[in-house]
């Protein structure tokens, strides 16, 4: 008895506690500033997406948009590329190399992005890699590597060995088993890799907040966080901006959600 | 086959690690010519710096807070909601939900949450007539800290109950009708099965939620940027500002050095303490 009215008690509560923030965002993004402050939870008086409508003539918050597709679109998919390759080098070589590239990325799994903060923004400067979407890309390829590489080798782990050894025998080049056999047998590891880039990707803050300084170069991280310099506490405006921010991704979570959630789950077991 | 991943990997993170070493003992300010000062950056931190004190200490007590809460409401909710029911997945998908956004967005949402005037934080408790509560969270040297590791909790229990679902759902139901059978109470069944089987996902729910608690530079940053007065910063805050606002490089990768040697610490203590549990 205690149980069941504790459990739902809790359940209840952070039930509320989720979606309470959550109809404030959603309303707010189409309310005028004096409504949000005066009814927070109100349903809007009439719904208008004149908010949005502002801040796409305003700011440039189209192109950061444009800028954050750009970005995570290639960060992950050349990531996921060069993680798969050295994933089925460690799992493939028992040899000293295979053993040698796990631990290089099992030392840079230990390193924070924040510890290598001061190092690569010096590099990066005397490359003239700033302000530039490729040099974004850069390294959000270098800083998701080692948990990439984690989460994929322990999936080529699980593959039958004779799967390789057959194709092997029959002569095929370590290339040739990579792209007809380990790649096609790693779809859905490679599913949830991608989800769980994707997601950290996008939102990432810390390296453009690091390597971008001109306006349009700005992901849409950045851009939500200059906007609450500019529109100061005009909070309609800042909700309709994360509205814009998180639309993509929750879309995504609604249509699959089984997916994500072992995507970002992934990171945590295997990490 | 590993070699393209290795090679960019090496040049782009590792070697610029071992580079923060060096420039950790030089005086540099980016305008001049970095000058060798040795050891002198170790020393005045250790000794003369109360800022890295209060910041150690914030770092500590903000992962220490997060992790002991995290793990708690993840473990509560995972046992509340392990059975595979319609209800129950929704929830699941409801409690997940916070961990897709970014921190800049939660960021911003929990800034008007605890809105000293108009926040729905202190709506609730004046409402509730307890006016005694509706304080300036985010705006106070007492409280700041604590309200964003209320927002980190928030952010982040959704994603460790699911991995905590999976865990208790290896758990074989035998143990369970067995402890019915010898009249076990709600309480012992938790005690005696839950809890010892479910000790390995804890160790994985906490060194993640370590980590995950030490690199908040985002929430962070969008919530306060360590104020008011330094009372909610951290390490990772504190680097950024070391080089964008003082623009001391040599200092901030001396301080990026004392950030690694926490963090390692910290997780070899936390290891060492739940190992010796695990194998009681």
């Amino acid at each position: 008895m205690i149980y069941k009215v504790s459990r739902i008690v809790a359940l209840l509560v952070f039930s509320i506690l989720i979606i309470i923030p959550s109809l404030i965002v959603v309303f707010g993004s189409t309310k005028t500033d004096s409504e949000v402050y005066n009814k927070p939870l109100a349903l809007p008086e009439k719904w208008s997406l004149d908010n949005f409508r502002f801040l796409f003539e305003v700011s440039n918050v189209g192109r950061s948009f444009l800028n954050s597709v750009i970005v995570t679109g290639f960060s992950v998919t050349i990531t996921l590329i060069l993680a798969s390759m050295c994933a089925f080098a460690i799992s493939r070589m028992i040899t000293v190399t295979g053993r040698v590239l796990f631990s290089l990325f099992a030392v840079g799994l230990a390193i924070p992005g924040q510890v290598n903060l001061v190092p690569i923004f010096i590099l990066f400067n005397d490359l003239q890699l700033t302000n530039k979407l490729s040099g974004l890309v850069l390294i959000n390829i270098v800083t998701t590597l080692p948990i990439s590489v984690f989460i994929l080798t322990a999936f080529f782990r699980e593959l039958p060995k004779e799967m390789y050894e057959v194709s092997e025998v029959d002569g095929a080049t370590p290339l040739r088993v990579y792209r007809s056999i380990a790649l096609p047998l790693s779809r859905p590891a490679m599913g949830a890799t991608a989800i769980f880039l994707f997601v950290i990707t996008w939102n990432e803050l810390l390296f453009p907040l690091l390597l971008i300084t001109d306006n349009d170069k700005r992901t849409l991280p950045l851009s939500l966080l200059s906007f609450r310099g500019e529109f100061f506490s005009n909070y309609s405006m800042i909700f309709t901006a994360v509205m814009v921010a998180s639309i993509p991704m929750v879309v995504m979570y609604l249509l699959m959600q089984r997916s994500f959630i072992a995507g970002l789950t992934a990171g945590a077991v295997k990490g | 086959m590993g070699l393209p991943g290795a090679i960019i990997f090496t040049g782009f993170y590792f070697v610029p690690f071992i580079a923060n070493l060096r420039y950790s003992l030089t005086r540099w300010d980016r305008i001049t010519e970095p000058e060798f000062v040795g050891f002198r950056n170790f020393v005045n931190l250790l000794t003369n710096d109360d800022l890295f004190y209060k910041v150690l200490g914030n770092n500590l007590r903000f992962t220490f807070l997060v992790v002991l809460f995290q793990t708690l409401f993840s473990l509560i909710f995972a046992i509340f909601l392990v059975k595979n029911t319609k209800t129950n997945i929704a929830l699941r998908t409801l409690f997940f939900f916070p961990t897709i956004l970014s921190s800049v967005s939660v960021g911003m949402i929990w800034l008007f949450m605890y809105d000293p005037n108009f926040g729905a934080i202190n709506l609730f408790f004046t409402r509730l007539g307890l006016e005694g509560f509706a304080l300036n969270w985010l705006g106070s040297e007492s409280s700041a800290l604590y309200a964003i590791t209320f927002t980190q909790v928030w952010f982040h229990t959704g994603q460790m109950m699911v991995i905590y679902i999976a865990g208790l759902q290896q758990i074989p139901q035998e143990l369970y009708e067995a402890a019915e059978m010898d009249g076990a109470s709600r309480w012992q069944q938790f005690r005696n099965v839950t809890w010892p089987m479910s000790i390995p996902t804890t160790i994985v729910v906490m060194a993640y939620t370590t980590i995950q608690s030490f690199r908040a530079f985002d929430l962070i940053f969008a919530m306060t940027q360590g104020g008011p007065n330094n009372s909610s910063n951290i390490f990772a805050v504190l680097i950024y500002q070391t080089v964008f606002s003082e623009l001391r490089i040599g200092y901030a990768a001396t301080q990026s050095i004392f950030f690694i040697i926490v963090l390692v610490f910290v997780t070899l203590l936390q290891r060492k303490f739940l190992n010796s549990r695990y194998e009681k």
